[in-house]
C-alpha cells in the first residue's frame, strides 16, 4: 500500500516536472509582430511563439512606418508612394481602410489616448495632424527639410519631429501646434525616442554617426554617443532605430550598414556590447514582456530576434524584401 | 479703451521683437558662362540654368533651416559672355557676397581666386574637373565640389575591374580635355590592374551635330572605325567634347559594351539616383525647376548646402568663421550618397561616392567593395594625399 502510494507520488512528481519543463520552454505569451517590407509592398506577420511568418499581407506602395492603434485593433502602415496610411484589421489581417495623410508619409506618432496621429511628410516639409476616430485631417505644421523621426513626450505635451536635411529636432507644443524649440543635432536625424521617465530625448543621426542626448526641459544637447567598431570604417556606422527598456537602463541602437545593434548603458552613456544582426539594420520593437527585441534587417531581408536579458541574437526569420519597420501587438 | 491700449502695447512689443531679431543675411554669388555647349544627344542638352538651378534649391533648403536660426540666404547670379572679364564680374559679386559658386574654366577660375584672395571671399568650384586645380595650381580659397577626372576614371575603372572587364579598347578624342580624360583612364588602368589593349584616336573634323539623315551615316562609320581590334572586353571612350562617344554604343564591330564618355558613365549625380533618401530632393528639384537634376546642379547644390551647414553649426554668418569651420576637421555634409561627405584637407577637394549611370538607371556606385583604404574608402578615388603636389596658399 505504502509502496503503491510512493509510486503514485513519484509519477505525479514526474508528470509535474515534465509539465513544468514544458512551461519553461514555451514563452509565457505568444505575440504577433508586423513587419513592413519596403520593396515587396507587403507586411509580414510573425508569430513569436513559433518564430515563423504566418501571413504576408499585400499593402500599398513603399510601406515604411508601422504601428498598432492604442486599442490594438488595427495596424497602421505608411505607404509613402501611395500618399496614405493604410489600416490593417488585426483580426482579419487585411487592409480595411486608409487615412488622409499628406504626401509621402514615412513615420508617425500617436498621442497616449490614441486619438490624434502626427505624420511626417517627407516631400513637403510638414507634419500632418489626423483625427484617428473621424479619420480626418486636422491641420499641418511647417517644419524643417525632410521631416522624418516622430515621437511624443510621455506627458503628451510635446511632439518631437526630426528633419533630415535641416538637421534639427523640432519641439512642437501639441495643444497650440506651434514649434517651441529647435535643437541642432548631427547630420540626417532619423529617429527620436524619449526615456520613459521623460528625463532625456535620444536622437539618432544616420550620416553624422552619433546619437544626441537632449535635455527636453532645457532644449540642449547634454551628450553624444559615438560608436567605434574595430575593423569597420566610420562611414559604415549609421545609427537609425532606438529601443529603450522600460526601466530606462539599457538602450539598443540599430547601426544600419554596420550590421550591428549597439547596447548602451544609459547611466554611463557607454556602449557595452555590439550584437551582430542582419545587414543594414533599421528599426526594432520589443515584445510587450520585454523578453525579446526584434530588428528589421533591410539588405539581408530578415528579422533578428535578440534575447534582451542575455543580450544575444537567438534567431533569424526571413521576411519580404527590404524590411523597414516593425510593431508588435500590445 | 483699456483693451485698445493693451492692443497697442502688444503691437509695440511685437514690433520691437521683430526689430531685435533682424535675420543674419548670407549672400551667395553664382558665376557662370552664358550659353551652353552642344551635346550629341538631344536629351542631354544642358538647360540654360544648369548648375544655378541646384544652387537655388539649396538656398531654399538653407532658408527652411534658416528660419529656425534667424538666418537668411540670398542668391545673386552672374553669367559672363565670351570675352567678358571673369575677374571683374567676380569682384563685383564679391562686393555683396562672401561666398561665390563658380562654374568657370580652370584658367578663369584661377584668375578669380587670385584676385579675391585678399578680400577673403570663399570660392566653390562646382564645374571644373581639372586635376591641376587640386594639384600644382591648388588654392587655399577654392573648395571643389566637382569631382576630378581621376576620381571619375577611378570610379569607372573599379567597377570594370570588379566586373572582370579588364581588357580595354581606349578611343580618345582630339581635343585637350579628351586627352586629359584619357590620361586619367590610363592611370586608372595601371592602378587597378586593367590592360589597355589598344588606343585609337578619333579626329574631330568638325561638322554638325544635328543632321536629317545622321543615323544612316553613323551606322556605317562606327563599325568600320572599331573593326580589327585586338581581343577586348569593353570599349572605353574619352570624348568630353561630345564628338563621337554617344555614337559608339550598339555600333561597335565586335559586340562589346561601351563606357567612359558614353554607355556606362561616371558622374557625381544623376536624375535616376533615388537611393538614400534622394527621391525627396529629386522631387523638390523638379517642383522648383520643372526639369530633372544634373551632376552640375548637384555640385552647385552641395556647395550652397556646405555654406548652410557651416552657418547653422557655427550659428554665424561671418565669412571667416564659416570658412574656418568648412575647412576644419569637424565638417561634413550629407548629400544623399549614403555616406557623409568631407573635405580632403590637403587640397580642399570634396570626397564623394561616384555614380555609374547609363542614362536611365544608376548601375553602380563607387568605391566598389574590396577597394580598401586606411583612412577613407572614398580616397581610393583620385589622387591620394601621398601623391598630391598641392601646397595650399
Amino acid at each position: 500500500m505504502q509502496a503503491e502510494m510512493r509510486k503514485q507520488m513519484l509519477r505525479t512528481w514526474r508528470v509535474g516536472l515534465l509539465f513544468g519543463l514544458a512551461l519553461a520552454a514555451a514563452p509565457a505569451h505568444a505575440f504577433i509582430a508586423y513587419v513592413s517590407n519596403e520593396k515587396s509592398n507587403t507586411v509580414s506577420v510573425i508569430d513569436t511563439d513559433s518564430w515563423t511568418v504566418t501571413k504576408t499581407i499585400k499593402v500599398g506602395q513603399r510601406p515604411r512606418g508601422i504601428d498598432f492603434t492604442r486599442d490594438g485593433k488595427f495596424v497602421m502602415v505608411a505607404v509613402g508612394d501611395d500618399d496614405t496610411i493604410q489600416m490593417i484589421d488585426a483580426k482579419t489581417q487585411t487592409v480595411v481602410d486608409s487615412l488622409p495623410s499628406g504626401p509621402d508619409p514615412e513615420l508617425f506618432a500617436q498621442d497616449a489616448a490614441g486619438k490624434v496621429l502626427y505624420v511626417a511628410n517627407e516631400n513637403d516639409n510638414t507634419v500632418t495632424v489626423i483625427d484617428l476616430e473621424k479619420r480626418a485631417r486636422l491641420g499641418d505644421i511647417q517644419v524643417g527639410v525632410e521631416p522624418e523621426g516622430m515621437t511624443i513626450s510621455p506627458d503628451g505635451k510635446t511632439l518631437i519631429n526630426t528633419s533630415e536635411t535641416t538637421n534639427m529636432a523640432h519641439f512642437i507644443d501639441t495643444s497650440s501646434r506651434q514649434i517651441v524649440a529647435n535643437v541642432l543635432v548631427d547630420a540626417r536625424p532619423r529617429f527620436a525616442e524619449f526615456k520613459h521617465d521623460a528625463s532625456e530625448l535620444w536622437v539618432s543621426s544616420e550620416i553624422g554617426g552619433t546619437v544626441s542626448i537632449i535635455d527636453p526641459a532645457k532644449h540642449e544637447v547634454t551628450g553624444k554617443i559615438n560608436f567605434e567598431i574595430p575593423g569597420l570604417r566610420k562611414e559604415a556606422i549609421q545609427p537609425v532605430g532606438i529601443g529603450m527598456t522600460r526601466d530606462d537602463k539599457t538602450a539598443f541602437i540599430a547601426l544600419g550598414p554596420a550590421n550591428r545593434i549597439a547596447v548602451v548603458d544609459t547611466a554611463s552613456r557607454k556602449v557595452t556590447k555590439y550584437l551582430l544582426v542582419g545587414q543594414r539594420v533599421w528599426h526594432m520593437a520589443f515584445t510587450p514582456d520585454e523578453k525579446f527585441l526584434l530588428t528589421t534587417n533591410g539588405v539581408s531581408n530578415d528579422v533578428s530576434v535578440i534575447d534582451v536579458a542575455a543580450q544575444k541574437v537567438i534567431k533569424t526569420i526571413q521576411v519580404g524584401e527590404l524590411p523597414w519597420g516593425i510593431t508588435i501587438a500590445p | 479703451m483699456i483693451r485698445w491700449l493693451v492692443g497697442l502695447i502688444g503691437l509695440g512689443v511685437a514690433a520691437t521683437s521683430a526689430l531685435a531679431a533682424a535675420p543674419v543675411m548670407i549672400g551667395v554669388g553664382y558665376l557662370g558662362i552664358a550659353g551652353s555647349r552642344s551635346t550629341l544627344s538631344l536629351v542631354e542638352q544642358p538647360a540654360e540654368n544648369d548648375g544655378v538651378a541646384g544652387a537655388r534649391l539649396a538656398i531654399e533648403d538653407n532658408n527652411t533651416t534658416g528660419k529656425f536660426l534667424n538666418q537668411r540666404f540670398a542668391l545673386e547670379e552672374r553669367r559672363i559672355k565670351e570675352g567678358e572679364d571673369a575677374v571683374q564680374a567676380a569682384t563685383d559679386l564679391a562686393a555683396r557676397n562672401g561666398f561665390i559658386i563658380a562654374d568657370l574654366p580652370a584658367d578663369a577660375l584661377l584668375k578669380v581666386a587670385d584676385a579675391l584672395r585678399e578680400r577673403g571671399t570663399l570660392l566653390f568650384n562646382a564645374g571644373a574637373i581639372d586635376e591641376r586645380l587640386r594639384e600644382a595650381d591648388c588654392r587655399a580659397n577654392v573648395i571643389h565640389t566637382a569631382p576630378t577626372r581621376a576620381m571619375l576614371a577611378d570610379a569607372l575603372g573599379q567597377y570594370l575591374v570588379w566586373k572582370q572587364w579588364k581588357r580595354w579598347l581606349l578611343v580618345v578624342g582630339s581635343h585637350d580635355e579628351d586627352k586629359l580624360f584619357a590620361d586619367a583612364l590610363r592611370r586608372t588602368a595601371t592602378r587597378f590592374g586593367a590592360k589597355i589593349v589598344q588606343e585609337r584616336s578619333f579626329e574631330d573634323k568638325g561638322g554638325a551635330r544635328r543632321t536629317d539623315s545622321g543615323v544612316t551615316l553613323i551606322q556605317r562609320q562606327m563599325p568600320v572605325f572599331t573593326q580589327q581590334a585586338p581581343a577586348y572586353d569593353v570599349l572605353v571612350a574619352a570624348d568630353e567634347s561630345e564628338v563621337f562617344g554617344a555614337y559608339l554604343p550598339y555600333r561597335t564591330w565586335d559586340p562589346r559594351p561601351v563606357a567612359g564618355s558614353a554607355g556606362l558613365v561616371p558622374r557625381s549625380w544623376d536624375a535616376a539616383q533615388d537611393q538614400w533618401g534622394a527621391i525627396q530632393m529629386q522631387n523638390r528639384f523638379v517642383k522648383l525647376n520643372a526639369r530633372r537634376m544634373t551632376a552640375l546642379d548637384m555640385q552647385a547644390w552641395t556647395a550652397v548646402r556646405m555654406i548652410g551647414e557651416a552657418t547653422s553649426r557655427t550659428n554665424s554668418g561671418d565669412i571667416k568663421k564659416v570658412t574656418d569651420f568648412i575647412k576644419g576637421p569637424e565638417f561634413s555634409v550629407a548629400a544623399f550618397k549614403g555616406t557623409k561627405l568631407t573635405l580632403r584637407d590637403w587640397n580642399l577637394q570634396l570626397r564623394q561616392p561616384i555614380l555609374l549611370v547609363d542614362g536611365r538607371m544608376v548601375v553602380s556606385v563607387s568605391p566598389q567593395e574590396g577597394f580598401l583604404h586606411q583612412v577613407s574608402e572614398l580616397d581610393t578615388l583620385g589622387y591620394d594625399r601621398p601623391e598630391s603636389k598641392c601646397k595650399l596658399k
